[in-house]
């Protein structure tokens, strides 16, 4: 009953199937969005400085335990989310506001324009994405802009491909013929008439797009293209407790695994939620 | 009385899409004459009913003259001006005189913009009116159209109305630009029965106010009876009868006119039984000489050999035998 209340009415998600995946996943991407927001308020220690015995395993005064340098981990993820949001996020943003133009005019205007972007949107997708970002990370060097273009761009013919497909069968339709007959310029046809309708589909595409981005931000970070000692990212904590991993030492690389995993997690569950709710009517 | 629009030797062939063993064998291109040499011509504040089949091309002429599809050949004069040569940014100036009503109000309207929205755009687009200006326009068309209360009809999306509704959503919209010619495609064939009435009255109330001219493409010959001044009917592509409405229901010259009368008697002095034989030809392939030679029973050597023309005063017909009625 509680939740479902939350649900319809302080997130206003349809009483529809599908919800409960929204609901989850916001609930699992909240507690990051909390944690990195209250960082500050939140870690118990300096994610930068030793604050007790190295390696020290999970307790009371260290939850997730130390690492190899004596830092408490539980601080270093709680401040690690802050890079991964504001990377995946910008990525993820960057990315929609190159291939949603782009899938507009592509699929509306068609012929040779279309041909060449659609050609080079495949051979962009054809890729695997976290090698495609690591080749252009590694181009661009490590820093945190950089693997924001380099993650942007591998999402982008994700964005291209939806939303040029979903305008190729929108221009057809005969409200767009109507807009047409009253005189309606492309620009006004492909903003007025078009966008609208993609714009659920975008939503939707973003969501599933930024939970992919998570994990090929983690890897970017894990190969060290994104931050430099001391700075706590959980792609990057990875890196550091691997080596640990053999002798024993779990909890370095555990905790933050399942942050990422918690993370993208919840994203994908948005994201598939919502592609429920908007498209109901599958059978038909 | 002063021409409006006039219609010459109008042609639309849409190539068929072939198959890639029709490709390899380069296999000549075919075409469908959907329109095939079309002409007639329209005065001012007059109502022309085009009847016909499905498939016939009577939605395609009308999309023609309203600029959605692009003729393979042949004249637009409207008002003294050849539209066919115009760029694409000249035709859509004139575009405010041009307009449709199309027969699907479900598909019509945008699902994502307010009815009022609608109403506003063709003003928008044609530098009529802005802002305030345009939402009270929008507002006293609504009431026009008998949208009441038209402030809530404003804010509503169009899911939210009915198919009548819709459709008076879509002729406010066409009738906003005080258009001079307006093709209404067939605009109650999707509406309740029981409305249809109410739509037609509507249009024909917009025709007397701005004095348009309208080419009203239907099926149905009791509907083009009621509204139009002159009927032309179209089989496969071409006129075969065109005449005052009185002269082609009461005196139909083609059997073609005749058939389709006889499957609606109620109006008439007399009922006839004119069938019709088997079913339409293929446009890829009409037949030769008279296309409906082969489904008219009244056919002759010749019908199947020489084409005939559309002849007459007033009222034409294209038939080497045309009827003598009194229905």
């Amino acid at each position: 009953m509680e939740v479902k209340n939350l649900a319809t009415t302080v997130f206003k998600i349809p009483d529809v199937e599908g919800r409960w995946m929204v609901v989850s996943g916001l609930a699992m991407v909240c507690v990051v969005l909390i944690m990195a927001v209250f960082a500050p308020l939140i870690a118990p220690y300096d994610p930068t400085k030793s604050s007790g015995d190295v390696l020290s395993s999970p307790s009371a005064k260290h939850l997730m335990g130390t690492d190899n340098l004596g830092r408490d981990i539980f601080s270093r993820i709680i401040y690690g989310s802050r890079i991964v949001l504001m990377v995946v996020f910008s990525a993820s943003f960057l990315s929609m506001s190159i291939g949603v133009p782009l899938g507009l005019i592509s699929g509306y205007f068609g012929g040779k324009l279309d041909r060449a972007i659609s050609m080079l949107m495949d051979s962009m997708y054809a890729f695997p994405s976290l090698i495609l970002a690591i080749a252009i990370a590694a181009m661009l060097g490590p820093s945190v802009i950089n693997a924001v273009v380099a993650i942007s761009v591998v999402y982008v013919p994700t964005y291209f491909r939806m939303i040029r497909g979903q305008t190729l069968s929108l221009k057809s339709r005969l409200f767009v013929e109507a807009a047409k007959a009253i005189g309606a310029k492309d620009m006004r046809i492909m903003g007025r008439y078009i966008l609208p309708n993609v714009v659920t589909t975008a939503v939707v595409v973003f969501s599933l797009s930024v939970a992919d981005a998570i994990l090929t931000e983690a890897g970017l970070s894990f190969l060290g293209f994104i931050v430099t000692a001391p700075t706590p990212d959980w792609g990057f904590e990875l890196s550091a407790g691997r080596p640990y991993l053999p002798a024993g030492y779990w909890w370095m690389i555990t905790f933050p695994g399942l942050m990422v995993m918690l993370l993208s997690l919840g994203f994908a569950l948005i994201g598939e939620g919502l592609s429920e709710i908007y498209a109901p009517r599958r059978e038909r | 009385m002063a021409e409006v629009i006039e219609v010459k030797n109008l042609k639309k062939y849409f190539p068929v899409q072939k198959s890639v063993i029709e490709v390899l064998l380069s296999k000549k291109i075919e075409y469908i004459r959907a329109v095939d040499d079309v002409s007639f011509k329209m005065e001012k504040g007059e109502v022309l009913s085009l009847v016909g089949e499905s498939g016939c091309g009577k939605t395609t002429t009308g999309r023609i003259l309203v600029g959605l599809e692009e003729p393979t050949d042949g004249k637009i004069v409207f008002k003294g001006k050849d539209v066919t040569k115009l760029s694409k940014e000249e035709f859509r100036k004139i575009r405010k005189h041009l307009q449709m009503i199309f027969q699907d109000p479900y598909a019509s309207l945008n699902p994502k913009m307010k009815i009022g929205e609608h109403l506003e755009d063709p003003l928008l687009i044609h530098n009529i009116a802005e802002n305030r200006e345009a939402k009270e326009l929008a507002l006293q068309m609504l009431e026009r159209v008998g949208l009441v209360p038209a402030e809530q009809f404003y804010n509503r999306l169009p899911y939210q109305l009915s198919g009548g509704q819709r459709q008076r959503v879509a002729i406010a919209r066409a009738m906003i630009l005080k258009p001079e010619f307006v093709v209404a495609d067939e605009p109650v064939s999707m509406i309740d029965v029981s409305l249809r009435a109410s739509i037609l009255d509507l249009l024909m109330s917009f025709k007397a106010e701005y004095s348009l001219s309208m080419l009203f493409i239907t099926h149905d010959l009791s509907v083009a009876r009621l509204v139009g001044d002159r009927i032309a009917v179209m089989y496969l592509g071409k006129i075969v009868e065109i005449g005052e409405t009185r002269k082609v229901i009461h005196h139909p010259k083609h059997p073609y006119t005749a058939a389709l009368l006889s499957a609606v008697p109620s109006f008439l002095k007399r009922e006839i039984n004119i069938e019709i034989i088997g079913d339409v030809a293929n446009p890829r392939e009409p037949p030769s000489g008279c296309r409906y030679h082969p489904r008219c029973p009244f056919a002759k050597e010749i019908c199947s050999k020489e084409e005939p023309k559309l002849e007459g005063k007033g009222h034409l017909v294209a038939c080497h035998f045309p009827l003598d009625l009194d229905l």
